[in-house]
């Protein structure tokens, strides 16, 4: 049996005075898809830091991770000033592929082969957030935390992004997500409420 | 397994500092014409006798390329604060301190680097003698490098906070203060004929320690702002 990817035991989470997350345990092996769930301003942002690490201040508890995890929040660290191939080639995460042709068909795979070379930021919202998901398709982490990865993108980019997930559970990678929205994968989709841990 | 080493990510993350400053040319011009602005000002208020204003001219040029620094030292961090890169600067590999670093030294390239190269412009017009205008440009150049990493130092502290100019002004104006003295006083020297190197050797140890001890503080800064 090897070690869980991501193992978080008794964790606090306070925002502030406050405490927004109590006595949570998660943990996340090999080949496992995670969704976060839970309505808005329950902490899913919040845990989702956490749990990557960004920060630490007012939490309490062990999280474990075994190796550095692709993490892609809210802002998705795209410049919008900068082409799509600027962008998807600088990634501070070592475990991103930087070469030209692993970009090309990373932008490709989310069907911007054309948009390439433009300032992202003449890209619509959605397609400045298939430029940021792009990252699903150059990363070797075999942990993923995605914050909302769902948001802004239409049906066809929704689909491509369930497939991407599936293709990395069945590579034994391990994806975490937040989302509001009914998502339909094939594979086993294991559901963590976060209701069942919030304080107030 | 790192993909990227940590000398090629540095070198991508200067490059792309430098790709992102020349994308927004205002960005670049806008302490240069400050600085401008600023010196055409003394020539008006104190009369334009070259004999008047040649004695203050060391100190005016210093005083206003401080300030010019000052002015674009604060937004340092602001865009990769707030477009998640900084989140993703933090959770790399690589070192934040390190990629930190190779940000402050673009950000030195494209303001003090082209202020100091421009300053003998700026000194014509308040009559510098010629002979110092070498001393000048030497000392802008290592001075703003120590500059940089110090308002770097602030800036990171506070990334997080709205309206942080104030502030990071309050808390780097005293440490901008050797080189202020440091550099006003190599010009002096020059000016007057005399070897101003003793000087700028001195601004050179100061930018030095700058360049040892600046990277962990601007790292622990901005992990701080982070987690606010």
């Amino acid at each position: 049996m090897s070690l869980p990817l991501l193992n978080a035991q008794d964790v606090t989470v306070s925002r502030g005075a406050r405490r927004i997350l109590e006595g949570l345990n998660l943990n996340v092996g090999e080949g496992e898809l995670w969704q976060l769930v839970g309505g808005n301003g329950i902490g899913k942002t919040s845990l989702m830091r956490v749990l990557a690490g960004v920060t630490r201040l007012g939490v309490e508890g062990d999280i474990g991770l075994r190796e550095t995890p692709l993490f892609l929040g809210h802002a998705s660290a795209i410049k919008p000033l900068l082409s799509a191939y600027d962008n998807l080639r600088w990634h501070p995460s070592g475990a991103v592929q930087a070469d030209r042709g692993a970009v090309s068909a990373a932008l490709s795979a989310v069907g911007l082969e054309h948009c390439g070379e433009s300032p992202v930021g003449q890209l619509s919202a959605g397609q400045q957030r298939r430029v940021a998901l792009a990252r699903l398709w150059l990363t070797q982490s075999k942990l993923w935390l995605l914050d909302e990865p769902f948001t802004a993108i239409d049906v066809s980019g929704a689909r491509l992004l369930e497939a991407q997930l599936q293709a990395h559970v069945a590579g034994g990678g391990s994806v975490v997500f937040s989302s509001h929205q009914p998502n339909q994968f094939s594979t086993e989709l294991r559901v963590f409420d976060l209701s069942e841990y919030a304080c107030d | 397994m790192p993909v990227t080493s940590l000398d090629r990510f540095l070198l991508g993350q200067f490059q792309r500092q430098l790709k992102l400053a020349f994308s927004r040319p205002g960005e670049i011009l806008n302490p240069i014409w400050f600085f401008m602005m600023v010196v055409a000002l003394f020539p008006l208020g104190l009369g334009p006798r070259p004999e008047q204003l040649a004695p203050l001219a060391p100190g005016i040029l210093w005083v206003v390329a401080l300030l010019s620094q000052l002015t674009v030292s604060h937004r340092l961090f602001a865009s990769d604060y707030e477009d998640g890169s900084l989140e993703q600067l933090v959770l790399s590999d690589h070192p934040l301190a390190l990629s930190a670093l190779a940000q402050v030294l673009a950000h030195w390239v494209v303001s003090g680097v082209t202020l100091a190269l421009l300053s003998p412009l700026f000194a014509v017009v308040l009559a510098l003698p010629s002979e110092a205008i070498t001393t000048l440009v030497a000392s802008l150049l290592i001075g703003t490098l120590g500059l940089s990493l110090i308002g770097a130092i602030g800036a990171a502290l506070t990334v997080g906070i709205r309206r942080g100019a104030l502030l990071l002004s309050l808390l780097i104006i005293p440490l901008y203060v050797p080189v202020l003295i440091f550099g006003t006083s190599a010009v002096v020297e020059a000016s007057r004929g005399d070897d101003g190197s003793a000087w700028l050797a001195l601004m050179g140890a100061w930018a030095i320690a700058s360049l040892i001890l600046a990277p962990p503080a601007i790292s622990a800064g901005l992990k701080i702002s982070l987690d606010a």
